[in-house]
């Protein structure tokens, strides 16, 4: 079984986002990294499936040296090997592209990410790989268990679950609860730098988006309370502060 | 010519006597990406296993605490000191203090895992036969066994050496017969092997001994009722005729109390680091809130009054962190190149640490001390909220109170560092005498009022320390003088001649600390570094001010005290910034960055 695992590598939550280059590019100043959250639970979910049945994990991120430490840290949670295309992850068909090259080369047999990263959040990059190499791909999954080469599958849907079977190899985007996310262990953290990571050029340059600016939420507004006996203000201030009534 | 080695090793002590380059010095930020992908991995554990627990913890849920240590136990957060040969990670000491940094925000926690890593296994690491290593040491990295210590005792506590507890050799020979009472024993609800102090016969000295809980004859009184750590076990642990099989003897007969000293050294030094995660917390918790919390009509953070207070808890973190990491690698390379020199290598760690011992009873109190600081101005931003167990202070406020307690009172602290200092000098292992001497010499000549080149950054400031240091040699060796040995008596003067060395040791290290961060990031990326370097002096000189007018006025008389007088204001002289200023740009950083951002 070689499963590959495709992390991004984004803002921590609590950082300040901010832009420059009159809005058009993104402020990393001062932010700290981490791996994508949903991408930590695939990473999890990859760790656990190796455990029972064996295999490897190979982990792969579209992005500058930067990264490195993001991968360093995937490697230490239990991934076998590191893969960095050195390359800008300017969109997601470019994303896919590279991703969809090396699962080819690699011949792996499923390929794990999460449902979306958390900067742009764009949620495309496993239906695109999915259709650029003709494999099944499925998001968001909350459970996937194996048997022989048949994936056993619980995706979310609107107001439930769906259960599916697919076949080997298999794309999935992974949300939790489909693993609990692992916090790396001392030794995992000192045997990482031993392991390969490997730097290799991106196969396209193709891209399909450009960012014209980007634009911050306007800032919170202040709450008013109202006691359970202002019904009359409470009106009143929906009709002419709010003006929504 | 310069050269890029490092200059001749520092002593401990010497930083009194002794100008330290900045390239000598060991800083935080240069701790490499594994060290503090182990730090966040720490943090991930407490933010996973510990935050959204707490209330369970402190309510002393059953098993959870053990629980808690097993899981860091997997992590291998239990066996960071201790060797590969015995199932740890023999991480560096400066890796363990960074540890017990992080986890120094866990609350109850910290003291658990401080009494399991510190005092319950270094005891066996440092002193322990190949045998006794090779049977316990793997248990306790792996948090399979669960390790407390008995040293205190209801009549013996800062007198720790003068405790009750027998140990009588049976008559054949094979075991003692451990009996007596200990009291404040941390972990001892749930421990598996007691490190036990006792005496025997009539010895002038304790011995310590391995003791499995499995062996027998122990018995606990209820967990006590505590002010703060209330999710820590402790306990009064009785011991009633308890067999220990004679090669459980931890190192010699008498060699205890030497132990618990040495023991206690490095867990003084690991109290220090093991606060400043608590600190950090305690400034990023009071900033979200007066960030969030308005009146008169905006955030509690744009007034002067609560800006004071974030900066001064900022500056004073950040000099306890920059003195404690500085000592740390001051440790770390006595041990390594004792070791070079063909030192086993656990008598090493000890060797290194004792060279040490004044810095470490130093971080004790001035970190102990800062982390009260900080949660007591920690609850007063949050108002009434800070009074308020539904908020964070109260808890922090607290359990920060254990810390000038445990490890050795700070009372103890601050008289057993002037102490050592005033040995090493009468040894001549660091030479006090013939700088006092100057200093005195200087006292009845003109100043220098040429002055020294003051253009360079910093430089204005480096003079202000060395002064200062002349003003701990004439008041220190003045009452040495007078005293002699009597000295031990004017407790006064030795708890102020102590608070003089501990602000000279934190000041110097958070100006080396900025002085080598600009050479590394450039001055403009240092500027609140700077400004807090600053504020940390001017707040120590201030101090040194007024402890060295109390000491000279408890003890010269006449002329001798105007001369003296006259001495300490020109060693205290200082052309004082605008701190207003200072303290409102550090404060405005770290409002806009809403966290401890050091
Ligand atoms: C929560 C908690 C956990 C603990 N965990 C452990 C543990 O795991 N193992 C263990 O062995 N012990 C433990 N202790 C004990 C702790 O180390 C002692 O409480 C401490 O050393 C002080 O001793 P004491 O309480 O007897 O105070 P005392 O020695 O009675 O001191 C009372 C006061 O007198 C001062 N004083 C005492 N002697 C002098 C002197 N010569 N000169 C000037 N002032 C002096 C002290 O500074 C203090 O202010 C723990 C204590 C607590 C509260």
């Amino acid at each position: 079984m070689k499963i590959l695992v495709c992390i991004t590598h984004v803002p921590d939550t609590t950082s300040k986002i901010s832009f420059t280059d009159n809005n058009t590019k993104f402020n990393s100043n001062g932010v700290q990294y981490i791996i994508g959250p949903y991408d930590d639970y695939a990473l999890a979910r990859a760790v656990e499936l190796k455990e029972q049945s064996g295999g490897s994990v190979t982990l792969l991120n579209v992005g500058g040296s930067e990264t490195e430490p993001t991968l360093r840290k995937g490697l230490a949670i239990g991934a076998d090997e590191a893969i960095r295309v050195n390359a800008e992850p300017t969109d997601a068909f470019f994303v896919a592209k590279q991703i969809a090259a090396v699962v080819k080369e690699g011949s792996y047999d499923l390929v794990l990410m999460g449902r979306e990263s958390i900067d742009y959040n764009g949620g495309q990059v496993h239906g695109m790989v999915g259709e650029l190499l003709n494999m099944p791909s499925v998001s968001p999954v909350m459970q996937l268990d194996l048997e022989g080469d048949t994936a056993k599958v619980a995706r979310e849907i609107e107001g439930g679950k769906e259960y599916l079977e697919l076949k080997l190899p298999l794309i999935a985007g992974c949300q939790e609860p489909i693993a609990e996310w692992k916090i790396p262990n001392m030794r995992g953290i000192m045997t990482a730098r031993q392991k390969p990571l490997k730097v290799q050029e991106a196969v396209s340059d193709e891209t399909m988006t450009s960012t014209l600016r980007y634009e911050l939420p306007p800032p919170k507004s202040g709450v008013t309370l109202f006691q359970p006996d202002q019904i009359k203000e409470l009106v009143d201030a929906l009709k002419n502060e709010a003006k929504i009534l | 010519m310069e050269t890029l080695t490092k200059t001749q090793a520092i002593q401990g002590g010497e930083f009194l006597i002794r100008e330290t380059e900045a390239r000598d010095v060991f800083i935080p930020e240069e701790f490499s990406e594994e060290q503090r992908m182990m730090a966040q991995a720490t943090q991930d554990f407490i933010d996973k296993e510990i935050t959204p627990n707490i209330a369970r913890m402190d309510s002393m849920e059953p098993g959870f605490m053990p629980a808690l240590l097993d899981k860091a136990g997997a992590l291998g957060l239990l066996g960071i000191s201790v060797p590969e040969a015995y199932g740890g990670l023999g991480m560096s000491f400066n890796t363990s203090m960074l540890i017990a940094d992080v986890i120094g925000s866990a609350g109850s926690f910290s003291t658990a895992y401080g009494a399991h890593t510190g005092i319950g296994t270094l005891p066996i690491l440092y002193y322990g036969t190949e045998e006794q290593q090779q049977q316990y040491l793997p248990k306790l990295a792996s948090g399979e066994w669960k390790a407390c210590y008995c040293l205190t005792e209801p009549d013996a506590g800062s007198d720790a050496n003068s405790g009750k507890t027998k140990a009588v050799l049976s008559e054949d020979g094979q075991y003692y017969k451990i009996t007596g009472q200990k009291m404040w024993i941390s972990n001892a609800g749930f421990a598996d092997l007691f490190i036990v102090f006792a005496r025997i016969e009539n010895d002038k000295n304790l011995t310590a001994f391995i003791v499995e809980k499995s062996f027998g004859g122990i018995t606990m009184n209820e967990e006590e009722k505590k002010m703060g750590i209330k999710g820590s076990s402790t306990r009064q642990v009785f011991f009633n005729d308890t067999p220990v099989p004679v090669e459980n003897m931890l190192s010699s007969r008498g060699n205890g109390f030497k132990i618990a000293v040495n023991i206690l050294n490095i867990g003084r030094i690991k109290l220090g680091a093991g606060v400043i995660g608590g600190c950090k917390e305690t400034v990023t918790h009071s900033v979200r809130y007066a960030n969030e919390r308005r009146q008169f009509g905006v955030a509690i953070s744009s007034f002067g009054a609560i800006k004071q207070k974030l900066a001064t808890m900022a500056t004073r973190i950040y000099a306890t962190e920059s003195a404690c990491y500085r000592a740390g690698q001051d440790i770390e390379d006595r041990i390594q190149s004792l070791i070079d020199s063909g030192m086993p290598e656990a008598e090493a760690k000890l060797k290194g640490v004792e060279q040490f011992a004044i810095e470490c009873a130093i971080m004790k109190v001035h970190a102990s001390e800062v982390l009260d600081y900080c949660v007591d101005e920690g609850v007063q931003i949050y108002g009434g909220m800070g009074f308020s167990a539904e908020a964070p202070m109260e808890r922090a406020y607290r359990d920060a109170r254990i810390s000038r307690i445990y490890e050795g009172t700070n009372e103890i602290n601050r008289i057993l560092l002037v102490g050592m200092t005033i040995k090493r000098a009468v040894k001549g292992e660091i030479d006090l005498m013939g700088p006092a001497m100057a200093v005195g010499k200087e006292l009845t000549s003109i100043p220098d009022l040429n002055g020294k080149d003051t253009t360079g950054l910093l430089a204005k400031e480096k003079g202000v320390l060395k002064n200062l240091k002349k003003a701990i040699l004439m008041v220190a060796g003045k009452a040495v003088q007078d005293f002699g040995a009597q000295l031990n008596d004017e407790q006064e003067i030795l708890m102020s001649i102590a608070d003089m060395m501990i602000e000279v040791y934190a000041a110097e290290s958070a100006l080396l600390r900025t002085e080598k961060l600009i050479s590394m990031r450039g001055e403009t990326d240092c500027q609140q570094q700077i400004n807090m370097a600053k504020l940390y002096l001017y707040m120590a000189v201030d101090k040194i001010q007024a402890k060295g007018k109390e000491a000279i006025v408890s003890f010269a008389k006449g002329d001798e005290q105007k001369v003296m007088m006259m001495g300490l204001k020109r060693f205290t002289k200082f052309d004082a910034y605008n701190v207003k200023e200072l303290r409102r740009s550090v404060a405005d950083y770290l409002i806009e960055k809403n966290v401890y951002a050091f």
